[in-house]
């Protein structure tokens, strides 16, 4: 955990691929409905490889407000 | 809001983008974004936002100088080379990056990348490879593999395909390398290099297109194809470490070649020197 930088996600330009659920290491995401969410008791340590590879760019690490 | 990066070099009015659900140009466009964040943030480099100017031709790959927010242009098929060669040589001080797919570089452009390998003219191409036609419907390109499914070759295709990479090194090419849509962190690494290293530079990068190349060749969906790629490629580090035996059937992520050549504008603007001195103007 980082403990900087959450994971943020805008379903609106999320096109149900899967990419990223299949590649976190944390398997934290999930697919429903066509569009990604965090697993309920999910467990994200903000490492970046969703966004890295997300092709639409709907998920991305933000600074946390400190 | 989108993610700053994107936010900053991408046009999100025109966002999200046309392509498929999974398509890799997605994966690819945003290494080349990086790649040029990072270089445009670092004091110690002399690349600039408004000194840089991408070029694509036409297909599926080709949108990305659209939704790139630099100064970009969208060319004809096959041309992007020839029009960034124009560019280049008319403001050698700019930075020309060439956005293409294989058909668009190696098919119809495969000439105008040959000789632009040969003259080593400091031209930065990106090539999201996919082994097919994506706009067109799904017709075999010349880096199809033998034995593969197209529209064009539905018992096969016969064609023995190119190494684009190998065919722009053996043309002159000084700085060849080798990405993939999984490997976005690798890859975007060997697209700075590319950046920065002067003379005719190539990342051929292996993308992944569900919809025509993976249907056709039942290679399941865009999780499928990345997983392919991250079994079968491999970054350079690890793949060194390995032994002869165990890299037989991979491929390396990484640099390919690296040559020192003179730069062709560099080349022009000198003979004009030279030729002003004698004709004592
Ligand atoms: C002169 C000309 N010939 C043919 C076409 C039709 N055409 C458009 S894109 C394309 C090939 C696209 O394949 P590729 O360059 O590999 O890009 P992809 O769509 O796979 O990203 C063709 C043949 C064209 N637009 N112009
Ligand atoms: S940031 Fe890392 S851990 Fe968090 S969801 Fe994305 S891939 Fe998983
Ligand atoms: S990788 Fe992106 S587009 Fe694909 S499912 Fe995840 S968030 Fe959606
Ligand atoms: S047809 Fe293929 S290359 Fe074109 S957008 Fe769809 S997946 Fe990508």
């Amino acid at each position: 955990m980082t403990g900087r930088k959450k994971l943020v996600i805008d379903p609106a330009w999320c096109k149900g691929c899967g990419i990223c659920a299949a590649f976190c290491p944390k398997n934290a995401l999930e697919i429903a409905g066509e569009k990604v969410r965090l697993k309920e008791g999910g467990e994200c340590v903000a490492c970046g490889a969703c966004e890295m590879r997300c092709p639409d760019y709907a998920l991305w690490l933000e600074d946390l407000e400190e | 809001m989108p993610s700053e990066l994107v936010h900053k070099y991408l046009r999100i009015d025109h966002l999200p983008h046309i392509w498929c659900a999974g398509c890799g140009n997605g994966i690819i466009m945003r290494d080349v974004a990086v790649a040029l964040q990072e270089l445009i943030d670092d004091p110690e480099v002399p690349v600039s936002r408004d000194k840089t100017v991408v070029v694509s031709g036409i297909g599926c790959s080709s949108r990305a100088a659209g939704y790139l927010d630099f100064d970009s242009i969208h060319t004809t098929h096959g041309r992007a080379i020839a029009f960034a060669t124009g560019i280049k040589f008319a403001r050698p001080d700019l930075e020309v990056i060439v956005l293409t797919g294989d058909g668009d570089c190696s098919a119809i452009g495969g000439n105008h990348l040959i000789h632009a390998a040969r003259r080593n003219i400091g031209l930065t191409v990106v090539t999201f490879n996919n082994d097919i036609y994506g706009m067109t419907g799904g017709q075999y390109s010349p880096t199809t593999p033998t034995g593969d499914k197209a529209t064009t070759a539905p018992y096969g295709n016969l064609d023995r395909p190119f190494d684009i990479a190998q065919l722009a090194a053996g043309a002159g090419a000084t700085f060849t390398a080798r990405g993939s849509a999984y490997h976005a962190r690798e890859t975007t690494e060997l697209i700075k290099q590319g950046i920065l290293h002067k003379g005719f530079s190539l990342i051929d990068v292996y993308s992944v297109c569900p919809t025509y190349y993976g249907r056709k060749n039942g290679r399941g969906g865009p999780v499928e194809m990345l997983q392919w790629q991250k079994e079968h490629m491999v970054p350079a580090a690890t793949y060194y470490a390995m032994s002869e035996e165990a890299r037989r059937d991979k491929t390396l992520v990484g640099v390919l070649t690296h040559t020192e050549n003179p730069e062709y504008t560099e080349q022009y603007a000198a003979l004009v020197e030279r030729v002003r001195a004698q004709s004592g103007k």
